[in-house]
């Protein structure tokens, strides 16, 4: 009888993890399908309704795709992230839950659902409460003018890139609460560090970004897509294989900066100085628990997406892939550049605070600014 | 009766920890410790700090203490060694054989060579171990995870040589007074040499992977500097001794074992990518230290006579005669010394051990003042203290 519980136990687990990647690819053909779906729709509600309504329930369906999306990736995110630092790391990383683990980020899941909800005496408890959904509100609202495929945005606002800079600021704001109300040494000094790090890489963030925004003439991230379509296997003309003068790389060397300060604003590794474990034992984390610090996970992973998206979008010609075009195209670059911010976490050591910011002030900053003008210059030649 | 006044006068925290009515304004106290990711152990650390600077720092320590000194006056001379292995718990070896030493220096005992040489194997083989801890956890305190789990992979390695040879993998009680408790099996040696061939390349790899890394040396290399005169002055030994370019090594200066008959460098701090005797010194010191005690294993494997009894000079009873003797070794983290002094009874009148880390973490706030939080932990990891130690 002992014997037979393992084998059920693995029937199980293996149909449920069957399930959860077949659900995984079904989520795929789904996002796959949208643009298509939403089109029928649109056809089919906007000669019914009045256009107003039918605006209205073309945002619902994409807002409740991407909440769907959103929720869902960082669970898919995390479980990867264990996987390739255990594979880093010459081990093997989750294999009980599920074929290879992939329901582990469930068990996690739910066990933080269950786990108690401490508030610390002493907390700001208004504040202490609010902290974990501001930090995810500004990860998430950003996805509404993330552009997936032709007519595939929540949101094709013409100001769509001065509003995910914006947007993403407010996780700082999220964080720097949570590490004042949490009443904690430790993660006041978390707070402060992401705060003080986050407003210092928003300046190269916004000019580098600026020099794409000279290139194409528009803050439009649909428009951004767009200017980058065509050339051969319509991978050509991405920003980042653009040359300056016939020569200069200026688009690569932005692209390079932006990730940088990508991985500094998300706070991943080797700028994870907010929440340092090995000094500041969790950071602005320290005394959440259960679903509250899930969301300041869900946050994290929220973010680092994001950020992996907006850069494939500026640089790597978004939607409009190699070859294919749609949802895919970018999922697939997104998690391409995700892998690569994975990678440097587990190999690379962190920076030290005052590096951190003579990193940005005194080299970054210039970098983009030559950069700024490089651009400008061969605008106004160009034209 | 009320508690006697004298215990009153030498409570320490009384004039030790800082007074918040001292603090200046913008200044904070920060409790580092004794619950603590990376203080290596039940350290805590007070800091008073402005921002990310620190201005003062106190130690506390005692958080583990466990009155090994007092023990040893109660239990017999071969009772005592189980006790020394709980001292540095990463380098059990080193501490036992440290112990034994005095009391052979103290009982005049002489031992055979397959002994000496089994001591130099055991000895070498747990600084490996000890250093490869040392190396990987201060990885992990710089914020890199991955060269301390590959570190890990090679002492566990070591590990399983120590546990075939006696059976614990930790705390092994295996230098006796006068020789050693088992003979090496059958292959043990074999398989020493396959681990030194398959370890050798591991070093490399690790310098790859860690010393030279930009972000490393940047973060190590300016900070925590000990010059010459300090180390010398707080009575360093070791790494963090030679971190600091003084060569100096208990192995070469007070041969033990028949350490003289080996050849082998002593490294010292060269202040590669800062000034000399900076955390990176120290760290890069244990890394050569791997690399010279490759080559010790490798000639001491070479020169094991093949007979000899381990228990040759066991004596029955331990009962030295009055006198007293001071008996040294290199341990993996410095001078490790026992000073015995014997009463002419079963039991030693008192057992006084010089510990490497007490001396290493006496320097602390020195090096510590005027640098930031995230240098705290890089110092601590590069004097590489085990509190077992320090508290005893």
């Amino acid at each position: 009888m002992a014997l037979k519980r393992p084998a059920l136990e693995a029937q199980i687990t293996n149909a449920l993890s069957a399930a959860v990647i077949a659900g995984a690819a079904g989520a795929l053909v789904l996002i796959a399908m949208i643009p298509t779906v939403a089109g029928l729709i649109r056809e089919q509600l906007g000669a019914s309704l009045s256009p107003t309504m039918a605006s209205v329930a073309s945002a619902a369906i994409g807002v409740g795709a991407t909440v769907f999306l959103i929720t869902q990736l960082p669970i898919f995110l995390i479980w990867l992230e264990r996987k390739i630092a255990a594979h880093i790391q010459d081990r093997l990383g989750p294999m009980r839950v599920g074929w290879h683990g992939v329901l582990q980020s469930f068990a996690d899941g739910l066990k933080l659902l269950f786990k108690e909800d401490i508030i610390v005496d002493g907390a700001d408890r208004f504040l202490f409460k609010l902290a974990p959904f501001v930090t995810v509100m500004g990860a998430f609202a950003a996805f509404a003018v993330l552009p997936w495929g032709d007519g595939l945005v929540i949101s094709n606002i013409n100001i769509g890139l001065l509003y995910a800079i914006a947007i993403t600021s407010f996780g700082a704001i999220g964080l720097l609460m949570a590490g004042w109300a949490s009443n904690n040494k430790y993660a006041l000094y978390g707070g402060m560090r992401s705060a003080a790090q986050m407003v210092s890489y928003e300046i190269p963030t916004a000019i580098i970004i600026l020099t794409i925004v000279m290139q194409v003439g528009s803050l439009n991230l649909q428009d951004v897509v767009v200017a980058q379509q065509g050339g051969f296997g319509n991978f050509t003309n991405w920003f980042i294989f653009r040359l300056h003068f016939g020569f200069l790389p200026l688009n690569m060397i932005g692209f390079i900066v932006f990730f940088i300060c990508g991985l500094a604003e998300t706070n991943r590794n080797p700028f994870d100085i907010p929440e340092a474990e090995s000094e500041l034992v969790a950071g602005f984390h320290t005394e959440y628990s259960g679903m509250r610090f899930a969301m300041f996970f869900l946050a994290e992973y929220g973010a680092m997406f994001f950020v992996s998206a907006l850069g494939a979008v500026l640089y790597l010609g978004g939607w409009s892939g190699p070859f294919v075009s749609g949802p895919i195209s970018l999922f697939f670059k997104s998690l391409l550049l995700v892998f690569v911010q994975m990678w440097l976490r587990w190999t690379l050591p962190r920076l030290r605070v005052d590096q951190l910011m003579s990193l940005c002030w005194k080299y970054l900053i210039p970098i983009c600014f030559v950069v700024l003008i490089g651009v400008a210059i061969a605008g106004v030649i160009g034209s | 009766m009320s508690t006697p006044t004298v215990y009153k006068d030498l409570e320490p925290d009384e004039t030790y920890a800082f007074k918040p009515e001292d603090l200046e304004e913008d200044e904070m106290i920060l409790n580092m410790g004794p619950q603590h990711p990376s203080t290596h152990g039940v350290l805590r650390i007070e800091l008073k700090t402005d921002g990310e600077v620190v201005k003062d720092s106190r130690p506390h320590i005692g958080y583990l203490h466990r009155n090994f000194e007092k023990h040893a006056e109660n239990i017999d001379y071969q009772g005592v060694i189980p006790f020394t292995d709980r001292m540095d718990y990463v380098g059990s070896m080193a501490n036992s054989l440290s112990y034994a030493v005095a009391v052979e220096k103290l009982m005049g005992i002489e031992l055979n060579e397959r002994v000496q040489s089994i001591r130099v194997l055991v000895s070498e083989l747990q600084r490996i171990a000890s250093h490869l801890l040392a190396i990987g956890t201060y990885g992990m305190d710089i914020g890199a995870f991955t060269p301390f789990l590959h570190a890990f992979r090679e002492r566990e390695k070591i590990l399983d040589l120590f546990e075939w040879l006696c059976g614990a993998r930790l705390l092994y009680n295996y230098n006796w007074v006068g020789g050693v408790s088992h003979d090496l099996p059958e292959q043990w040696t074999d398989r020493t040499r396959v681990f030194l061939d398959e370890f050798a390349p591991v070093i490399e790899e690790l310098d790859q992977l860690l010393s030279h890394n930009k972000i490393f040396t940047a973060r190590t290399a300016t900070v925590g500097i000990i010059p010459p005169e300090l180390a010398v002055g707080y009575a360093l030994t070791g790494p963090n001794l030679r971190g600091s370019g003084i060569k100096w090594d208990i192995r070469k200066e007070d041969p033990y074992c028949g350490y003289e008959k080996y050849e082998f460098d002593v490294p010292v701090g060269q202040g590669r990518y800062g000034p000399i005797g900076s955390c990176w010194d120290r760290y890069y010191v244990r890394v050569e230290e791997m690399r010279q005690s490759v080559r010790i294993l490798r000639q001491a494997l070479d020169v094991l006579p093949a007979e000899g009894d381990v228990h040759e000079s066991v004596p029955k009873r331990v009962k030295p005669k009055a006198g007293e003797a001071y008996g040294r070794t290199e341990a993996p983290r410095g001078e490790l010394g026992f000073y015995i002094v014997s009463d002419g009874s079963l039991v030693p009148m008192r057992v006084k051990g010089r510990s490497p880390c007490f001396v290493a973490m006496s320097i602390f706030h020195e090096i510590a003042k005027g640098e930031m939080i995230a240098d705290m932990i890089a110092i601590i990891g590069s004097l590489d203290i085990v509190l077992g130690e320090i508290d005893r």
